[in-house]
């Protein structure tokens, strides 16, 4: 230490930095992300604060027939900016009230999926006692008819979890469930292959060799590495969790049919699309930009966090 | 150098590692790759063994066996007292801190996202319990050990030269003090220059602070260097085990006289005479074994009853085990020398494979 320059000594001295400072300084050099992550601010921040600001009802009717049918199928104005629907519920508060539930659906069905489907890769992947029994069992998922599963799922469970949770919230849990538990076979098959060929790095072995316990050989040197395709897998999750739940509202098997969610608006303006291409165009741009973002931030992420990209 | 007093740290007997082979649709257990197949031998405390053979032979997995990386198929492994095959997980893992390695290649061998101090610091993480500042301390002074600047500390594996990473393998690898070390070829995958660094750098920490290496290598004029005695490996088993200085002048074992013909002579009037021994054919697949000697297909000495029947490794002089039924304790010759068959059946009946 004595021949080092004082100011080198300094630096030396300098404890270890936390690591998450470099990932957020490389995530703020990614354009696209950053603009993701704007962008989804916004987006949570509208469907947020936006009833605070947005007072109409998104399930208001005008109750008099007359002034009903006159407010139908309007165009923009100020009074309605995105126009109204064929029963002349306000759009854009049907958008706020349905992005709260699309985004919501989106995000935890996702975090269900990844983890279900992160959990499963790594231990089919580390253990191999477990390998057989856990990739037979995901293919068995992967062969399932899933509508007939998540029928017998909504038939055996709404009324319960309804009872429970009150008839949204209920919903909401067992469309989230129920997309988790459907979706999470390619994460697994992704993970488990990562994992396998992981397992055999010198370095998994090197941890091995100093008693690195399997569950922290896992969290240290596993999860860090196959971080990638997780990311991969879980900005894609996002979109198709949307989408997925508005099919499953479309079949009557999710939320009530007044009930707005971006995939439902998207599916009762297809058929007004030739009149009114606004219709569509509203929620599948709240769609497609929730889900752009959504993939811009994780491969922020995923470059932020391989420090073999920071460095550049 | 090597006299009988001195402790042994490291006891092998009669290691085996099979590697299970599952084919056909059942997935049925069809047979083994004999990896490494009944090997014995000693390591003295303060000494280097060095550990050569061709690729595939089964070095890699000598050394890995020996630190418990794998569940051995049988035989005994005592480090320091303990028959470290044997000892309960909880117990491997306080041994744990006695046996260390240092990988093949520094590269894959570093998780690429920890920080020198993250690796450095993983082993005093799991095997004490210092306050941030006394461990930061203890990885300042490893690295300063292996010769790294403190500077790097923050900086990723991937950031650093071969040789360098090659210093923060062996800086975790004495995290924790450690008084056996198996170098898995350390110098294998580093550009010359740096060999020589590296192997100066083991040197010098195994003199200071007292360690025992096994050194495994395929790299003859390298271990002639480091090692004290030298074993020399063929397809799983110990062909012969020699201190190094008489392995190098006279190697007694056929096997080990065709791989060190392949050495250099430092000296040049005895370079000129070198002859190098050219093996025929392929080592054979360590999943099916020759019948008897396992160098019976290659060995230019071959006679009959290397086919039927495997030698023993035994002590033909003293400090010298070669595993030959023509190299005997009477006649410490090198094999080929025409004694007749019957003359030199061996006393100990050796196993079939
Ligand atoms: N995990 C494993 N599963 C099956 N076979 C294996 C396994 N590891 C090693 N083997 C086999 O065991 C034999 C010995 O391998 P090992 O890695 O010990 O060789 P080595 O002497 O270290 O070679 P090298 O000098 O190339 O590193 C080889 O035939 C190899 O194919
Ligand atoms: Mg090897």
């Amino acid at each position: 230490m004595t021949d080092l320059a004082p100011m080198k000594l300094d630096e030396a001295l300098k404890p270890p930095r936390n690591q998450w400072w470099d990932v957020w300084d490389q995530f703020k050099t990614h354009k696209g992300a950053l603009i993701g992550a704007f962008v989804l601010g916004v987006l949570v921040l509208a469907v947020v604060a936006g009833p605070l600001f947005w007072r109409i009802d998104p399930a208001f009717i005008e109750p008099d027939a007359v002034k009903m049918i006159r407010s139908r199928n309007q165009g923009f104005s100020l009074a309605h900016p995105f126009g109204t629907d064929q029963l002349g519920r306000d759009m854009l508060a049907r958008m706020i009230a349905g992005g709260k539930v699309s985004l919501a659906v989106g995000l935890v069905a996702m975090l269900i999926s990844i983890f279900i489907g992160t959990t499963i890769g790594v231990l089919a992947g580390y253990f191999k006692r477990l390998d057989g029994p856990l990739m037979r069992m995901t293919d068995l998922f992967l062969a399932l008819p899933l509508l007939p599963l998540l029928l017998v799922m909504v038939m055996l469970f709404r009324e319960t979890l309804a009872g429970m949770f009150g008839p949204e919230l209920g919903t909401f849990f067992l469309i989230v469930f129920a997309i988790g538990v459907t979706s999470w076979m390619q994460a697994a098959r992704i993970v488990r292959g990562e994992v396998l060929a992981l397992k055999e790095r010198e370095f998994v072995l090197a941890a091995r060799s100093i008693g690195t316990p399997s569950r922290r050989v896992i969290l240290r040197h596993i999860l860090p590495n196959v971080m990638s395709p997780i990311m991969v897998a879980a900005t894609l999750g996002i979109a198709s969790a949307i989408i997925t739940e508005s099919a499953l509202s479309f079949l009557g098997l999710g939320f009530p049919p007044d009930f707005p969610t971006w995939g439902r608006l998207l599916f009762d303006g297809v058929e007004y699309m030739t009149q009114f291409p606004d219709r569509v165009i509203w929620p599948g741009l709240a769609i497609s930009l929730t889900v752009l973002s959504v993939n811009y931030i994780g491969d922020g992420l995923r470059d932020a966090l391989d420090p073999r990209i920071r460095g550049r | 150098m090597l006299d009988a007093g001195r402790r042994k740290l490291v006891e092998v007997r009669d290691l085996k590692m099979y590697f299970p082979i599952y084919s056909g649709l059942l997935r049925r257990h069809t047979g083994d790759v004999k990896a490494v197949d009944g090997v014995s031998f000693d390591i003295f405390e303060g000494e280097t063994l060095g550990l050569v053979g061709e690729s595939g032979c089964g070095k890699s997995t000598v050394g890995r066996a020996l630190l418990r990386l794998y569940e051995l198929t049988g035989g005994s492994v005592v480090i320091d007292g303990d028959d470290v095959a044997k000892l309960s997980p909880e117990a491997l893992r306080q041994k744990r801190p006695t046996m260390q390695m240092v990988f093949q290649d520094p590269q894959a061998s570093l998780n690429p996202r920890m920080t020198l101090a993250g690796i450095i610091g993983e082993p005093l993480d799991e095997h004490t319990s210092l306050t941030a500042p006394e461990k930061l301390a203890r990885i300042y002074q490893l690295m300063d050990q292996v010769g790294l600047n403190r500077n790097f500390a923050n900086r990723y594996p991937h950031e650093f030269s071969g040789g360098q990473r090659q210093r923060i393998g062996i800086a975790r690898a004495l995290a924790l003090n450690p008084k056996f070390i198996v170098c898995d070829e350390p110098i294998a995958a580093l550009d010359v220059s740096i060999q020589a660094q590296v192997v100066n750098l083991l040197e010098e920490l195994q003199d200071r602070l007292g360690l025992t290496y096994l050194f495994i290598s395929h790299d003859l004029s390298m271990v002639r260097h480091i090692a004290d005695r030298v074993a020399v490996m063929y397809l799983g088993q110990i062909a012969e085990l020699s201190p190094r200085d008489e392995l190098y002048a006279q190697p007694l074992h056929p096997y080990a006289i065709a791989l060190l013909s392949a050495v250099p002579e430092p000296d040049p009037s005895r370079e000129g005479a070198r002859q190098r021994i050219i093996l025929q054919g392929d080592v054979p697949s360590p999943a099916n074994p020759p019948k008897g000697c396992n160098f019976s297909t290659r060995c230019p000495q071959v006679q009959a009853i290397c086919h039927r029947l495997q030698p023993d490794l035994i002590e033909v002089a003293p400090l010298r085990f070669v595993a030959c039924h023509f190299v005997q304790p009477q006649q410490a010759q090198p094999a080929g020398s025409t004694g007749g068959t019957e003359a030199t059946e061996p006393t100990q009946q050796g196993v079939n494979a």
